[in-house]
C-alpha cells in the first residue's frame, strides 16, 4: 500500500496554541497588525509540499534550517464533518513576521511530512492528544491539545462560518511554539519523529543539497 | 483553440469553441454542437490528481501603485487559494448580507502546461498550457492584518468565477498587452491593461518556481489593475480580457 496522500486543500491555522498567542498579545495591537486576529488566520500547504511517508526532506534553494510544526490535521469527509486524522510536520522557514502571507517560507516542495496512514475516529477523542517531537532521539517538545486557542470543535465551526471544507480536505489545528516564542529546528542530517497515541507517526529525514 | 469544461445532458463534457457554439470534443456525443445557453459553464481546468494549486498576486499592478503613491513591491505579494472557491461563467456568487463592501477584481489566469522547477524567465512561455479570466472578489470587511489578505477575504465558496474558457497559450502571441475590463450592470467600471503588471507572467513563473514545483493545471491569477468598486447582490459583474474572453456573474445575497 503506497503511503497517504491527501486528495483535497490543506489548511494550516496560525497563532491557535495559548502560549503563542500570549506573546504576541503585547504587539497585536501595534502596527502593522493594529487589532489582534477575529477570525481563524489559515494558510494552505500546496501539493507540491506533501511528503510522504518514506521520502525525504531536501532542503534547497538557500533554505539550510526549517521550523518543525508537530501538528494534528482533521480529514475532513461528507457534510464538512471529521473522519479521521492524522499526525503531520508542518515545516516552515523560520519567520518572525505575521503580516504578509507565508507562501515562501511554508510552500516549498516537501515542506509538509506527512504520516504512513489516518487514523478513524471523532474529534472529542483528540481533544487532550500530546504530541512528541523527537529530533535525533532527544524529545524537543510536547504538544499538548488542551492549550488549544480554539479547541477542536471551535475551529471547525469558526472556520465552516466563512468557507466549506470539502471531503479530502485537511485541516491542520495549530503548530506551538517553545517557551522562547521560537520553534525547534531541523537541518541536513536530522531525524525528526513526531508521535501520539493512537496515531501514525511522521518520520522526517532532512537532507542537504551534497 | 478556447476550451470549456460543460454540464449537459447528465454528464460533464470537454468543449471547444466553434462558430459561437459549443462543440463536444470527447464522450458518446461527441461532435455535437449546443448553444451557449444550454449549458452549465464549469471552471475551464481539467480535474489533476492531487489539489491544485492557486495562486493570487496583490498589488501587481502600476497604475494601482502610482495612484497610491506607494513603492513598488519589491517581490510578488502572493497568497494561496483552496481549489473549491473556484465556481464557472454564468454562476451565482454569494454576498454576505453584513458586508459593506465587496469588490471584484478582473485577472489574467495563467493554467501551467507542464511541471515548473528553476524556470528561467527567457523560457517561461514554454511552460504555460493557456490563459483564462478570474474575479478574483474579495470582502474587505473582513480584511485583518493577519497573513493578509487572509483567507476570510480571499477563499470564500463561490467567490472566484474562472472561465469561460481556457485558451490555448500558442493563440495568446502576447499576453502582457492584453486589455481588461470590468462592467457592472453594464457600465465600464473598471479598465487596464496587462502591459502595467509590476511582475510579468514570465517574472512571476521565475519566481515561483524558483522555490516550488508548479504542476501541470496550476494556477496563477495575477492581479488587479485600479478600478474596484462595491457591487451588490442583482449586479451583473462581467470581467472580460481581450482575446481570453468575457466572465459572467452574478451576484445573491447570502
Amino acid at each position: 500500500m503506497s503511503p497517504w496522500t491527501p486528495r483535497g486543500t490543506v489548511y494550516g491555522t496560525l497563532l491557535n496554541f495559548q502560549r503563542e498567542w500570549d506573546l504576541w498579545s503585547p504587539r497585536m495591537t501595534q502596527d502593522p497588525h493594529k487589532a489582534p486576529p477575529q477570525a481563524p488566520v489559515l494558510y494552505v500547504k500546496t501539493a507540491n509540499t506533501f511528503c510522504p511517508a518514506g521520502q525525504d526532506l531536501l532542503l534547497q534553494d538557500g533554505v539550510t534550517e526549517v521550523d518543525i510544526g508537530a501538528t494534528l490535521g482533521l480529514v475532513i469527509g461528507a457534510q464538512a464533518q471529521v473522519m479521521g486524522a492524522l499526525l503531520l510536520n508542518d515545516l516552515s522557514v523560520p519567520h518572525t513576521s505575521y503580516y504578509r502571507p507565508p507562501v515562501k517560507f511554508r510552500n516549498r516542495d516537501g515542506f509538509l511530512g506527512l504520516a504512513a496512514h489516518t487514523s478513524p475516529g471523532r474529534v472529542q477523542d483528540w481533544q487532550a492528544l500530546q504530541i512528541d517531537v523527537r529530533r535525533n532521539g532527544e524529545l524537543v517538545q510536547t504538544v499538548d491539545l488542551r492549550q488549544l486557542v480554539r479547541d477542536l470543535p471551535t475551529l471547525l465551526a469558526d472556520v465552516g462560518a466563512f468557507m466549506t471544507l470539502q471531503p479530502g480536505d485537511v485541516l491542520m489545528v495549530g503548530t506551538d511554539c517553545l517557551a522562547d516564542g521560537t520553534r525547534p529546528r531541523a537541518k541536513a542530517g536530522d531525524q525528526v519523529e513526531i508521535s501520539a497515541p493512537g496515531f501514525s507517526a511522521v518520520t522526517t529525514h532532512v537532507k542537504g543539497l551534497a | 483553440m478556447k476550451h470549456a469544461r460543460i454540464a449537459w445532458s447528465g454528464a460533464i463534457h470537454e468543449a471547444v469553441e466553434s462558430d459561437g457554439q459549443l462543440l463536444l470534443t470527447q464522450g458518446p456525443h461527441v461532435g455535437q454542437r449546443v448553444a451557449f445557453d444550454d449549458v452549465v459553464w464549469l471552471p475551464p481546468l481539467t480535474p489533476v490528481p492531487q489539489a491544485r494549486t492557486v495562486i493570487a498576486l496583490g498589488l501587481n499592478y502600476a497604475d494601482h501603485a502610482k495612484e497610491l503613491a506607494f513603492k513598488a513591491p519589491e517581490e510578488p505579494l502572493a497568497f494561496m487559494k483552496g481549489e473549491a472557491s473556484l465556481i464557472g461563467h454564468r454562476a451565482l456568487t454569494r454576498r454576505p448580507s453584513e458586508a459593506a463592501f465587496m469588490h471584484y477584481e478582473c485577472e489574467l489566469a495563467v493554467v501551467i502546461g507542464r511541471t515548473a522547477r528553476h524556470v528561467k524567465k527567457d523560457d517561461a512561455y514554454d511552460y504555460i498550457a493557456g490563459y483564462s479570466v478570474a474575479n478574483d472578489y474579495a470582502i474587505r470587511d473582513y480584511l485583518e492584518n493577519w497573513y493578509r489578505p487572509n483567507l476570510r477575504v480571499k477563499n470564500r465558496d463561490t467567490c472566484t468565477p474562472i472561465g469561460p474558457w481556457l485558451v490555448d497559450a500558442a493563440d495568446v502571441p502576447n499576453p502582457m498587452a492584453l486589455k481588461l475590463q470590468t462592467t457592472v450592470n453594464g457600465q465600464v467600471t473598471q479598465s487596464g491593461s496587462t502591459a502595467d503588471m509590476i511582475f510579468d507572467v514570465p517574472t512571476l513563473i521565475e519566481y515561483f518556481s524558483s522555490f516550488m514545483t508548479l504542476n501541470p493545471g496550476d494556477l496563477i491569477l495575477t492581479g488587479t489593475p485600479d478600478g474596484v468598486v462595491n457591487v451588490k447582490p442583482g449586479d451583473v459583474v462581467v470581467t472580460e480580457i481581450e482575446s481570453i474572453g468575457a466572465l459572467t456573474n452574478t451576484l445573491i445575497a447570502a
